[in-house]
């Protein structure tokens, strides 16, 4: 049973999948793109571009921030993780999943009554316009873009994966390096063309197309894995642990993180203090990345606000739960050989689990084929809903932002800004593309990470203690956003991740001195930190703003 | 609703008054702990993942062990709070927000609506507002 599976999925890709997947991608992108005209044609006011016209229900935007979140490193990147170091790859879930709490309980319900378009709107509410509203464009910029090219080069490498273009072949008269390159500039050109011409609306259709799309193939596959096992957890778990090689330690925590180096205490520690690092970092980041907050901001209330993001933890929740019976049942099924063979990361683990069970379940080849290439066009169309909304989370900063707010202080027309979003969304797509090329032979994927990390030391205090401090602010807004920011790039730039590691992004140079891969156990008390400093350096204060804010925040009056 | 209606001074009054104030510490008194309570029973699953892996590796059912119990008890407890919460917030917080709201909107009707006849027939003191 198993060596067969294991060999089916080594003879790699059919032309029939092939064909077939780039058809059913296809068949998205033509729906999307509909989707995308008919959005435009309902987008006429500013509110209509930043925010959808405010006219999402709970379950539709519940759906669209799935969408958002679910991004191809949580369902390819988790479930391969699984499926090669077992248990690890689960802490990854339940961090991403927690951190919904934070956005629930502290943020979502205030940034909708008291925000308008942007992070920033909430941020500058009570405090010197300019400034602060530069700092929020620059850090939603930067998470933006590190979460973008992330995005955008694992897309690059997916292509020639799921495609199955091996060196040496060719696909179209065109190589695997090729293809990768054409790849990055199809998806980029495509989320450009979402977010230019469909706006938030356009935007958020497709997050809720991908989303269904990806809960439905997701379910599919952890049935026909469950089935395999009779529904029975235990023996699932217990074959992929023999499956493995690594026996029962397949099941518990510590084959990827906080490694135990036996004889070597300092590496031991500083394995186990980068565990808790990243642990804070998930948890931390989610309600300060930009273009999840945007999200809050396309529903007509606060009360609808806390619906879709209730309905977004059942999805997202759930779809978590499912990576965990994927990346179980590749790890039994497909078994981790045949998984590294293909991409030592594992991230085509679902995609050859899909390819195994259709042979299992389907008449043998032809159904592995076309399950493969199900799930592939759905990893597409994941990659290319979550670069959507990055894209119009940081033009919208701009437009609204930088260009009305600090160059036109205040004074530009409705007409003049989504103009300036739009151009904004077609270079920053453009700039997106150009240093994906350039970084697509790197190592990048520590780049979701670190939009995390400066998500969780800028972005956060500053919106925590704009809410909830009466005391704060312009000098401690600038102090947290650029705090939290540098301190969490200035120690990536000197940790392994970029140098001085075999993984890392320049493998052959050393200049790292800070031990651990995720800065954020040391550099969000610094953005806290920072934010309080720069608060009590400063002698404004605006109670009279504060009650403003307050008084809006917590009964959605003056709501826009 | 216009907010260029209502002075600071208004909001200030509310802010100051004593059903704004049961409704901001009846939502922090909620929000507040909860927050500090979920963030220490996920931390204390990362300490246990980092540094007592003999307990999370002992085996309850079959192949089930403590970890994967525990990890499955944060999706949970993720759930419960979510759960409890919105429940709370719509018995506790919505209706006195929403007052307050309706009050300071038909507040601001009127101060618009005085407005409009001020700009009818403007006096010299009406113009600096």
């Amino acid at each position: 049973m198993h060596s067969h599976l294991i060999l089916a999925a080594e003879a790699g890709t059919t032309s029939t999948s092939r064909t077939l997947t780039i058809t059913l991608f296809l068949v998205f992108v033509a729906i999307t793109l509909g989707i995308t005209i008919w959005a435009s044609r309902q987008t006429k006011t500013a509110t209509d571009f930043y925010a959808g016209g405010r006219q999402f229900s709970g379950f539709q935007n519940g759906m669209a921030i799935g969408g958002d979140y679910m991004s191809a490193a949580s369902f390819l990147g988790i479930a391969g993780l699984i499926a090669l170091y077992g248990y690890d790859g689960f802490l990854y879930s339940i961090g991403f999943l927690v951190a919904w709490l934070v956005a629930l309980l502290l943020v979502a319900e205030f940034l909708r009554n008291s925000g308008r378009y942007t992070m920033a709107d909430v941020l500058a509410f009570r405090m010197r316009q300019r400034p602060v509203r530069t700092a929020a464009s620059v850090s939603t910029i930067v998470v933006s873009i590190f979460y973008l090219i992330a995005q955008m080069v694992g897309a690059g490498a997916l292509v020639s994966l799921l495609l199955g273009i091996k060196p040496g072949t060719t696909f179209l008269g065109m190589d695997a390096d090729t293809a990768k390159v054409a790849t990055i500039i199809l998806v980029g050109a495509l989320m450009i063309v979402y977010v230019v011409v469909g706006g938030m609306k356009g935007t958020t259709y497709v997050q809720i197309v991908k989303a269904f799309l990806l809960m439905t193939g997701a379910l599919l596959m952890t049935l026909l894995v469950l089935a395999h096992y009779k529904f029975n957890l235990s023996s699932l778990l217990g074959d992929a642990a023999e499956q493995s090689g690594k026996g029962s330690a397949f099941l518990e925590p510590g084959l990827r993180y906080g490694v135990e180096t036996a004889g070597d205490a300092a590496k031991t520690f500083y394995s186990k203090m980068d565990l808790l690092s990243l642990g804070i970092a998930l948890v931390l980041g989610t309600a300060g990345l930009p273009h999840i907050l945007t999200r809050f901001y396309t529903v007509p209330t606060s009360k609808i606000a806390r619906k879709s993001v209730l309905w977004a933890i059942g999805i997202i929740g759930t779809f978590y739960l499912f990576t965990l019976a994927l990346g179980f049942g590749a790890a039994a099924l497909v078994g981790g050989k045949a998984i590294t063979a293909q991409d030592k990361a594992g991230n085509t683990a679902a995609p050859q689990l899909a390819q195994a069970l259709g042979i299992d379940y389907f008449g043998g080849e032809t159904g592995g084929a076309v399950l493969l290439a199900i799930i592939a066009a759905v990893a597409f169309a994941t990659i290319l809903a979550v670069v959507a909304g990055l894209t119009l989370a940081s033009s919208s900063s701009v437009a609204h932002d930088f260009y009305a707010s600090v160059v036109k202080r205040g004074q530009a027309s409705e007409r003049d800004e989504v103009r300036v979003a739009r151009i904004a969304a077609f270079v920053i797509g453009a700039i997106a593309i150009v240093l994906s090329i350039f970084a697509q032979s790197l190592n990048v994927a520590f780049l979701v990470a670190l939009a995390f990390a400066v998500a969780a030391s800028g972005n956060l205090p500053a919106i925590l203690y704009s809410l909830f401090w009466k005391r704060f602010n312009t000098s401690g807004a600038l102090w947290a956003i650029y705090g939290g920011l540098i301190s969490a790039v200035f120690l990536v730039f000197f940790s392994p991740v970029v140098s001085g590691a075999p993984s890392a992004m320049f493998p052959d140079s050393d200049w790292h001195w800070f031990p651990l891969n995720n800065p954020g156990i040391i550099s969000i008390p610094i953005g806290f930190l920072c934010g309080w400093i720069g608060t009590v350096l400063s002698k404004e204060s605006d109670e009279d703003k504060y009650a403003e804010l307050e008084v809006r925040s917590l009964t959605g009056f003056g709501a826009h | 609703m216009t907010t260029e209606a209502t002075p600071s001074e208004k909001y200030l009054e509310v802010q100051r008054s004593d059903e704004f104030a049961g409704l901001r510490r009846r939502l922090r008194n909620f929000v507040f702990p909860m927050t500090v309570a979920f963030f220490l029973w996920y931390a204390l699953y990362v300490l246990l993942s980092a540094y007592a892996r003999g307990f999370m590796s002992v085996k309850i059912i079959g192949n089930i062990n403590v970890a994967l119990l525990f990890g499955l008890l944060q999706f949970i407890s993720t759930f419960v709070i979510a759960w409890y919460y919105s429940r709370f917030a719509a018995r506790q917080v919505d209706p006195i927000a929403d007052k307050i709201r309706e009050d300071l909107t038909a507040g601001a009707a009127t101060r618009s609506a005085a407005a409009r006849e001020d700009d009818a027939t403007p006096t010299d003191t009406e113009v600096a507002k």
